[in-house]
């Protein structure tokens, strides 16, 4: 189930080095894109670069008339290679912007290519699957919109074979669900395509995708889930998506992946773990949740278990995603004291406490969940310390960012207020010293000096 | 990070919440100069929070895009044909095989012979072609159903039901299941088997049960990979 496609095309004579070098150049412009509100530029995905790899073929730019002969050949063509060849034709051209524009303009040519995604035979179906990844670059939304209607039908026929596990169909949706997530990302989705996409089944599609199972995809998977983040994130109507049962959905598949992710090394796991991490805490925070059933609602003990196995798996392998994990830890914890009692009794302060020496932003997000755990009563407190809580506490004390040692504060605020012996143990490991530190700094002074009374008094 | 094995065998064990011990808040908690509140928070898709799952995501797509645009991998069998009968399909590739059997003979009604894509579209299409008892109550209720699981929606005629499909379901408006075109190389040679919805377009009512059918590749026509010329060669023999 969890098959993970292979490594990156790798040019002839590439060192490892040099692979690391070109990571590193295109992490900084994907970056640097990023916050210059470029990302979704389609251009960035295609590294302006011919293909690589099929002999140094460019493409090039097709006529309407040659479109029209390409799309009559592999529709009516009466031999199947031949057929094929001229969608590979047809892709060729569209990698070009130009022969996009001619393409969607063409009247009856998404339509054509729509049947053909649908097509009886393999090669066909594949091979326009490819031709619909080009199209999806396209700038002119015109095209990811023409997708739109073709979307439901498509899923509607392909979903009908989810069970058989058809390989072109497998690759039809995700050249699908990659088309759709373009679409949802341009700059009016939120107004014009997201209401759309709400009102009709697609959701409900999508879900169903995201099921775990001998059905679910990978590929396929990572795809919609990237899609249901967008929507999610752009907060159109994610109550609507409660009542469709997406919470108990997503939190099925985090339970998976952390499955997954026991069984295997594979360090592919976190392109499905990222978007899905995301849609649960965004969904998390719509009071819609109240106000469903229980089965709709995210309880389950089971998931605080997943996440911590995923925050592992992230340290390992993905640092950078250990920022959402909490995130989703603090969106889980801040309301429900029945989840802060989860990560009581499962142990799992020792393992947070593990966390903090990663980043500054760790360790804040970090402090914050363990804030809110202290601050549903002395029960909690009680199970915090005694306990490495504090020694951590004193080191986190030392670090020189201002919003950490704030932090730091707030825990101790909690502590002291729920576990006044704390206090007194604070005093006996130096804990005075470690506040005088911070005595001048503005942002501070305030909390320092009220702990320092708490202390004394204590 | 080290977790404690009672983790593992929690994600192992049966769903359930754990019974919350009692929270009781003092109102000092948080109280100036302190600011602590318990909260959730959510991020609009542009927050740099998720700049760095942004920029993964998009190296991932960089790396398959270039695959994709490579040529496929295909692995090839020593040919074999189509075992089911009046089927004379020729594969060379286990996949196509597949994809051929799944599509054109799996969900095949035993009543028509008529090929649909999923065991849901052939159970809809059995009950509206081939039941009489369907005709008799559509007459009084409303019988066609929506082709979209998921949708309860019921109609008095087909075509309502596709008026549906294009207003709720976003269908486009000329779309149908099966292939649509007509003018399908005339001069090729078809074997009757081959429905299309002009052949039955005289059947009032029946043209609209068209719009959830595949067309079988007609089973008359020999169609294989490469080996067509062979075939023909051998017919005329």
């Amino acid at each position: 189930m969890w098959l993970r496609r292979q490594g990156c095309l790798r040019p002839a004579g590439c060192g490892v080095e040099e692979l690391r070098r070109r990571r590193r150049e295109r992490e900084a412009a994907l970056r640097k894109a990023r916050r210059e509100q470029q990302l979704i530029s389609k251009r960035l995905l295609r590294d302006d670069a011919p293909e690589e790899g099929e002999g140094g073929c460019v493409a090039v730019i097709l006529g309407q008339a040659e479109i029209q002969q390409f799309l009559q050949l592999a529709q009516r063509g009466t031999e199947e290679k031949e057929r094929g060849r001229a969608l590979v034709s047809l892709r060729r051209g569209l990698q070009h912007p130009e022969t996009q524009q001619t393409f969607i303009w063409l009247e009856g040519s998404m339509r054509t290519l729509v049947g053909l995604l649908t097509s009886n035979q393999a090669l066909l179906q594949l091979e326009a699957a490819r031709c619909l990844h080009e199209l999806s670059h396209s700038e002119q939304s015109a095209v990811a919109e023409a997708c739109l209607p073709a979307t439901s039908y498509l899923l509607t026929y392909l979903s009908g074979h989810s069970s058989d596990f058809i390989s072109p169909h497998v690759t039809v949706l995700e050249a699908l669900g990659y088309a759709l997530s373009q679409l949802l990302q341009a700059k009016e989705a939120p107004e014009k395509i997201i209401p759309s996409v709400l009102g009709s089944t697609l959701p409900q599609h999508m879900l169903q995708l995201l099921q775990p199972g001998p059905k679910l995809n990978f590929g396929v998977a990572v795809e919609f889930a990237w899609c249901l983040h967008y929507i999610t994130c752009s907060q159109v109507n994610n109550a609507l998506l409660i009542t469709h049962g997406a919470l108990s959905t997503l939190g099925l598949l985090l339970l998976d992946l952390a499955g997954a992710v026991q069984r295997t090394e594979d360090a592919g796991l976190e392109l499905l773990a990222c978007p899905v991490l995301r849609c649960l805490s965004n969904l998390l925070t719509e009071a819609a949740v109240g106000a469903v059933g229980e089965q709709m609602q995210l309880r389950d003990e089971r998931v605080v278990a997943a996440l911590f196995i995923l925050l592992q798996f992230f340290l390992q392998k993905q640092p950078s995603l250990l920022p959402e994990g909490l995130w989703l830890l603090n969106n889980l914890t801040a309301n429900s004291p029945s989840f802060c009692t989860s990560l009581l009794s499962l142990d799992l302060i020792e393992p947070l406490l593990q966390l903090l020496p990663v980043s500054n932003v760790v360790s804040v997000l970090v402090l914050t969940v363990l804030c809110n755990v202290a601050e549903k009563g002395p029960a909690y407190c009680q199970h915090l310390w005694p306990g490495p809580l504090l020694c951590s506490l004193l080191g986190t004390l030392a670090f020189s960012d201002t919003e950490v040692v704030g932090q730091s504060l707030e825990l101790l605020q909690l502590l002291f207020l729920y576990r006044p012996e704390a206090a007194q143990a604070f005093l006996q490991q130096s804990g005075l010293q470690a506040l005088e530190r911070h005595e001048k700094e503005a942002q501070l002074q305030d909390r320092v000096h009220a702990l320092q009374q708490t202390a004394l008094h204590s | 990070m080290q977790l404690p094995p009672a983790v593992h065998a929690r994600l192992a064990g049966g769903p359930g919440a754990a019974e919350p011990l009692p929270v009781e808040r003092s109102p000092k908690a948080g109280a100036a100069p302190f600011r602590f509140t318990a909260r959730q928070v959510r991020f609009p898709r542009e927050h740099e929070f998720f700049e760095d799952g942004d920029v993964q995501r998009h190296l991932y797509l960089q790396d398959v895009l270039t695959q994709v645009a490579g040529a496929p991998e295909r692995p090839r069998v020593p040919e074999f044909t189509c075992q089911v009968a009046g089927c004379c399909q020729v594969f060379d590739a286990l996949e196509d095989y597949e994809h051929h059997y799944h599509t054109l003979h799996r969900n095949v009604c035993s009543f028509c012979k008529r090929a649909f894509p999923s065991g849901h579209l052939l159970d809809i299409h059995i009950l509206e072609w081939h039941d009489s008892l369907f005709q008799i109550l559509s007459e009084r209720q409303n019988m066609y159903q929506c082709l979209v699981e998921g949708c309860t929606e019921k109609f008095k005629t087909s075509k309502d039901r596709k008026d549906h499909l294009v207003r709720r379901h976003l269908y486009p408006a000329d779309f149908r299941f099966d292939k649509p075109k007509k003018n399908m190389s005339p001069a090729t040679p078809r074997a009757t088997v081959q429905v299309s919805a002009e052949a039955l377009g005289a059947e009032g009512e029946q043209v609209e049960g068209d719009a959830m059918e595949v067309c079988s590749e007609p089973a008359g026509e020999r169609h294989t990979a490469g080996r067509r010329k062979l075939w023909s060669i051998s017919r005329t023999l």
